[in-house]
């Protein structure tokens, strides 16, 4: 029988982790990822999870130590949010350069300044260059298994890239859901050891790590992490299906179309938001409108191609940021249009931009978009929803 | 306890070569030896700084240990990482062992450096200070001492040198409680090398502090850097001590102190230094001397 339990995103994430069997855990608190790395310590306090629990003094060294413990073969987990996210950035780049497969979890939180706790989008933004595969997840449940999944394509040896796996903070950290647990024998047998790639340090064949090349070489090793990147779409979606048949749940390819088929314009989603969107998407739908959402849940490496085959080259395209890149737009509103001009669409798209700071996406904002992209309402390419006040 | 290391009885392999620091340069002879201490079997972490820009040059890579750079704040972090993934996976008696300069240490690596030994694993960190930023071209590091002429700190008009007093990083490590810190100096190598074996030998975190010359920066001739880094601890400027057990010791006692000038002089660094900068360089040595005679074990 498999076996339920109600947790919040943040306990799920730990679940999947402690399923996952990590060597290494190295976390420093912040809100709102604190409950995951409390849970995690709870189960090695417990005797539950047998693993090296790294209390480090900073996010900067919770990423200096899983780049030490990963260099050298050890499953290394860690989570962070927001300033901690941006406190680490240095590390990032460094260990996807070192093709090091780490697995971090990062509860999606504003950026000061003004501070702010809550959810938005805007900390994986920066992140978006660092080599890391960014993956985004809609509940509770994607987020355990994305744990799981993650593990298992980081430490591909065709891929050997870290892994960031984005939750909303709040939305998803701290909201209760029922969560299915996998049983341990079976994540063992879907993830079985990690296994040290030749170019890590090891005892039998001595290794320099994280080298320094001229500009003679420089270049290649860059341009090659790049090209290889490419490689993660399929074993994600190899993944995913090997997981499905073991667990009876999958969850996709890198976008997953809802309602898209025949649609004469979608909306793109990440993360929490779209389960909202899909249920403004099933009541338009009854009413007639042809409305379809994309549910983008990879977006490094950016899947250019999938995005081609899944929406009609004239349908209308609005993207909805929870997140601002200030001075332009939304950062997802760029990478998607600019991979739709890569394909020839010749539809309109808008930006959509609402949740920063914590601030609700209502069910009725969404129609509102829907309504723009229908052509019933008029709107300017890029459009703010549910201010407070006029600007 | 092993028999005390010297230069008849310590390993002939080399683990450390063909790279490309400057002759003369204290800090890869340091490390070259401490390697010969550490063993092939030790994991070596440096941050971005001298020592790791002249041997990972790709293809060419120096070391024969498995060796990492790592940012340039992180040092004790990446040791302490790879200690614990090292420990998990089930390797018997892992080492991992971190190098960096004064910078590295006592500025951008101190919090890194102050959370590892909070954690209490494992692991050796080994300070190699030469007592500015030689990598990016001499600047002032919190390790600089006073009067010393740096590329930020330089011989002005007005202000002539450092202003600042050198940290005192082997007291900042022990008062963590450390199980074992010491300082030591690369004119007194034999003391350094057994220090090195202590660390070893010991179970939570050991910090090693070695005055290591560097020509360039410094300002001396590349055959000097021993008989320098000697005449440091022969002049009282810098003391060779130990912190074990919780209590400081002092390992060597000069019976009179060699003229400072004698240390001073050779280096182009304090070619500028007054009479009155002279005299206050001795107020900084004599108050130390006070304290230590006082406070710790002789």
């Amino acid at each position: 029988m498999p076996k339920y339990d109600f947790l919040n995103g943040n306990e799920a994430v730990a679940y999947g982790v402690k399923l996952s069997r990590p060597h290494v855990v190295s976390a420093y608190p912040i809100t709102p990822q604190t409950k995951a790395v409390e849970k995690i310590a709870q189960f090695v306090q417990d005797g539950d999870l047998e693993c090296e629990y790294m209390h480090v003094e900073s996010e900067h060294s919770a990423m200096s130590c899983a780049i030490g413990s990963s260099s050298v073969g050890a499953r290394t987990f860690t989570a962070t949010s927001s300033q901690g996210l941006l406190y680490m950035l240095e590390g990032l780049p460094y260990a996807s350069g070192a093709r090091l497969p780490i697995v971090m979890m990062n509860a999606n939180r504003s950026i000061a300044t003004p501070w702010n706790i809550y959810g938005d989008q805007m900390d994986a933004m920066f992140a978006l260059p660092t080599g890391w595969i960014q993956i985004f997840v809609e509940d509770a449940q994607e987020a355990l298994d994305m744990m799981i999944q993650s593990f298992k394509l980081a430490e591909d040896h065709e891929i050997l890239t870290p892994v960031m796996v984005n939750m909303d903070g709040f939305v998803l950290s701290h909201t209760y859901e029922k969560v299915q647990i996998p049983e341990q024998k079976d994540v063992d047998d879907f993830l079985p050891e990690i296994v040290t790639a030749p170019h890590l340090m090891q005892d039998e064949n001595p290794m320099s790590m994280c080298i320094s090349a001229g500009n003679k070489h420089n270049m290649e090793f860059k341009i090659k992490q790049h090209k290889e990147m490419e490689k993660a779409f399929e074993k994600f979606e190899e993944i995913d299906l090997e997981f499905e048949k073991k667990f009876g749940r999958g969850y996709g390819s890198a976008i997953v179309g809802y309602c898209h088929e025949d649609a004469e314009c979608l909306l793109v989603t990440a993360g929490s938001v779209t389960g909202t969107a899909k249920n403004v998407v099933d009541k338009l739908r009854k009413a007639g409108k042809k409305v379809g959402l994309l549910k983008l849940r990879m977006i490094r490496p950016f899947p250019i191609k999938l995005l081609k085959e899944l929406c009609s080259n004239n349908s209308t395209i609005g993207v909805l940021d929870k997140n601002i890149s200030f001075g332009y737009e939304g950062s997802l509103f760029t990478n998607i249009n600019s991979a739709l001009k890569q394909n020839n669409h010749i539809g309109e798209t808008y930006n959509f931009i609402g949740g920063i700071g914590g601030r609700d996406i209502t069910p009725e904002n969404i129609e509102e978009m829907f309504d723009v992209l229908l052509g019933n309402k008029k709107a300017e390419k890029i459009s703010f929803y549910n201010m407070r006040c006029e600007l | 306890m092993m028999n005390k290391l010297n230069a008849r009885n310590i390993d002939t392999q080399e683990l450390f070569y063909g790279h490309k620091a400057c002759g003369g340069c204290g800090e890869s002879l340091a490390l070259r030896l401490a390697l010969k201490v550490l063993g092939e079997e030790a994991y070596i972490a440096l941050p971005a700084g001298c020592m790791s820009a002249v041997s990972f040059i790709y293809p060419n890579m120096a070391f024969k240990n498995n060796a990492i750079i790592t940012p340039f704040a992180s040092t004790a972090a990446v040791t302490t990482g790879m200690q614990a993934g090292l420990k998990a996976k089930g390797k018997k008696n892992p080492l991992a062992v971190g190098f960096a300069g004064d910078g590295g240490t006592a500025d951008i690596g101190i919090q890194a450096l102050s959370g590892a030994i909070d954690r209490g694993e494992k692991f050796i960190y080994i300070c190699t200070d030469n007592e500015a930023y030689m990598n990016t071209g001499i600047q002032k590091s919190g390790l600089t001492p006073y009067g010393s002429h740096t590329t930020t700190t330089p011989v002005g008009k007005k202000i002539k040198g450092n202003m600042h007093k050198k940290k005192n990083m082997f007291e900042i490590v022990a008062a963590h409680g450390i199980e074992y810190a010491a300082t030591a100096s690369m004119g007194y190598i034999e003391d350094f090398l057994n220090k090195v074996q202590k660390a070893k030998e010991h179970d939570g975190p050991s910090y090693i502090h070695v005055l290591a010359p560097c020509p360039t920066g410094w300002g001396h001739g590349t055959e000097l850097t021993v008989e320098i880094a000697k005449n440091a601890v022969d002049t009282g400027l810098w003391v060779l001590g130990e912190y074990e057990d919780g209590k400081f010791k002092l390992n060597k006692k000069p019976k009179e102190f060699k003229p400072i000038e004698e240390y001073l002089k050779p280096q182009n660094r304090f070619k500028h230094l007054t009479n009155e900068m002279l005299g206050e360089i001795t107020e900084i040595r004599d108050q130390y001397w006070d304290y230590i005679l006082e406070n710790w074990e002789v």
